[in-house]
């Protein structure tokens, strides 16, 4: 039973409350009091609490509450007959006054501050990316120069689950792609009857272009992202500083198998994806009545071995990239379950950018080189 | 302690495992309301697990865990949630949202459970902070805090509801011995003031002389309980001799 009553009187307003003062009694009649209180201004609220007969926390917070605002306009307050257990619970939970400024700052020196700290905070960003790819490379020549001083075996697990594991998807995707692609531009070639040359327009751009990119895609997103969260995890577990207090480099340890198993592993996913994209294409090319010899033939004239090793010669890059940047992200996890899903997805987000950035740094030197 | 001989949790004939080797077996045991009840037992005896089982976390083997007179082992939907809301659960690291500040964690249940307006909420959650010590840090986040305030903030969110019983699972590992004593006595204060029943697991010797009203000790060997009473009693009385070195500290 929920019972509440108002009566003003010479300033003064009395509250009397009856009932189970709990959650449901307080959420709604929480407004109704303090805008009363509000309104009225009385010199003294009274609360007559001798009808309450259950009270908890949500109870007491309306008590305090009302207490706090009439304490804060320096006016009286007080409660009549509250059963003593309540009346400790009260003194238990009174948490005091909550100074403003602790709880929000003015809205212009906050958007100063928080400009200031972004600035600050890209510019540290950068110059800890470039350390970190600086240190990054000095390790991996180190590792080139002195193979005996790597984990074999664990380079040989990540090429595995990134490497192997993943030819599967990038079948799907490149058979997939070269039969959409063969099949588009079947329908454009076709006014012009010249759907022969649909072999050559697929062969070179997914020789040149869109293998090497679709296969550093599907590393990012599956084996980037998972060499930023497997190493932020262990960061926010503070293995990361175990290993670094066991005197073990966990650059060295980390992301150097890492970048390794990267560097190997994408031209040889790029040469799957390739090969079904061919055969996806192919199958288009015998839909349209063309002999496989023919298509065969149109693609030996069509590229040459230079369009095959400049593509494959990018995913090099782009797998010594795609890995450094997920195990950087991992590496830069703050604490906290949200942190491993931010590094996962600021791994995927910064190699696609970098991705797409090199290929055309790739495509401007290709041309100036001729190749 | 309240005068109270209510008995508020009854755990019958539970047995509890995971996959096929058994943790807990045959265990019977009640607890009273409003006393401050302690689970202990040497390492890897199957205490947390005894918890989990207790608050419905995981299913048992067999048996039966009456909260309130109603069996959480069995009840589903609107029933489990009834009897979720009148339990508040401190895990051993706090397990408090890493992506809200503390004032958020604890309105989270509020949020769910209760039509309460915003300010009202914060003004609860304000509330339960200053029980446990932490008025000034409403606005933190839990990376920003140490270890005992996160423990003494997962006690304010569990809090949160009124629950009658409060499961603390281990609440003094890992802290100094001054935070832990404070803890001890927040606990000894809430039982009293609040009247809240107290389950805890934990193995910190001075922590149970200081604030449990009574113990049940698991034995790893028996998979059973072989103790029960209280600490002192225990400590001095005890006709089992390793139960006398538990409490003697001796190996």
């Amino acid at each position: 039973m929920i019972f509440v009553d108002y009566k003003t009187n010479n300033g003064e307003l009395k509250i009397t409350l009856k009932g189970r003062l709990d959650a449901v009694f307080v959420s709604k009649v929480w407004h109704e009091t303090i805008n009363k209180l509000a309104s009225t201004k009385p010199s003294l609220l009274e609360i007559d609490a001798s009808g309450v007969d259950y009270c908890n926390g949500a109870g007491a917070a309306l008590l305090l509450q009302l207490k706090q605002k009439q304490e804060n306009e320096n006016r009286q307050f007080s409660i009549v007959g509250l059963r003593k257990d309540f009346e400790q619970l009260i003194n238990i939970f009174d948490p005091g006054v909550v100074s403003e400024n602790t709880k929000k700052s003015n809205s212009f020196s906050r958007f100063v501050k928080d400009a200031g700290r972004m600035c600050y905070r890209v510019l540290s960003d950068t110059k800890t990316e470039i350390s970190f790819i600086g240190e990054l490379i000095s390790k991996l020549i180190v590792a080139f120069l002195k193979p005996s001083s790597l984990k074999l075996s664990d380079t040989f697990l990540i090429a595995e689950k990134s490497g192997a594991n993943a030819v599967g998807i990038t079948c799907l995707l490149g058979f997939l792609i070269g039969m959409i692609l063969s099949f588009q531009s079947a329908i454009a070639m076709q006014q012009f009857g010249a759907q022969i040359y649909v072999a050559d327009l697929i062969v070179i751009s997914l020789f040149r272009e869109l293998g090497p990119l679709i296969t550093a895609i599907i590393f990012a997103a599956r084996s980037g992202s998972a060499y930023a969260a497997e190493i932020g995890t262990m960061k926010v577990n503070e293995e990361i500083d175990a290993l670094v207090t066991m005197g073990i480099d966990p650059i060295k340890y980390l992301a150097v198998p890492r970048m390794l198993a990267g560097i190997f592993m994408m031209p040889l996913l790029t040469m799957f994806n390739l090969l079904l994209g061919l055969i996806g294409c192919g199958f288009v090319m015998l839909s349209l009545g063309f002999s496989p010899v023919v298509y065969l033939n149109r693609i030996q004239e069509a590229a040459t071995l230079g369009d095959l090793a400049g593509g494959l010669a990018k995913t090099l890059v782009f797998g010594l990239v795609i890995a450094g940047i997920g195990c950087f992200r991992g590496l830069q996890t703050a604490t906290g379950a949200s942190a491993v899903g931010d590094s996962a997805t600021k791994a995927v987000v910064s190699s696609i950018i970098a991705i797409v950035v090199l290929d055309g740094v790739f495509a401007v030197v290709y041309y100036y080189v001729g190749i | 302690m309240r005068e109270n001989s209510n008995t508020i949790i009854r755990v019958e004939n539970l047995t509890a495992g995971y996959g096929d080797v058994a943790i807990i077996k045959d265990v019977n045991f009640e607890v009273k309301a409003g006393e401050i009840f302690v689970i202990l037992g040497g390492s890897g005896c199957g205490k947390s697990t005894l918890m989990k089982h207790m608050i419905g976390l995981l299913p048992p083997v067999s048996g039966k865990v009456l909260i309130d007179g109603k069996d959480i082992v069995t009840a589903k939907g609107q029933d489990k949630i009834e009897i979720l809301k009148g339990i508040g659960v401190m895990y051993q690291n706090g397990a408090l949202f890493g992506s809200m500040n503390l004032i958020e964690n604890i309105c989270l249940v509020l949020e769910e459970y209760t039509d309460l307006p915003k300010d009202a909420m914060e003004f609860i959650a304000r509330m339960r902070l200053k029980v446990v010590s932490l008025d000034g840090s409403e606005y933190k986040m839990p990376s920003e805090i140490s270890g005992g305030m996160k423990k003494r903030a997962a006690i304010a969110r569990a809090m949160a509801l009124d629950p009658k019983i409060l499961f603390l699972d281990e609440p003094s590992a890992g802290l100094d011995p001054i935070t832990s004593s404070q803890l001890d006595d927040l606990i000894i204060e809430l039982s009293r003031s609040l009247g809240i029943t107290f389950v805890i697991v934990t193995h910190e010797l001075p922590s149970i002389y200081k604030v449990a009203d009574r113990v049940v000790m698991l034995d790893k060997n028996t998979k059973s309980i072989i103790a029960t009473g209280k600490p002192d009693d225990l400590r001095d009385n005890s006709d089992n001799p390793w139960v006398r070195q538990f409490f003697n500290r001796e190996s």
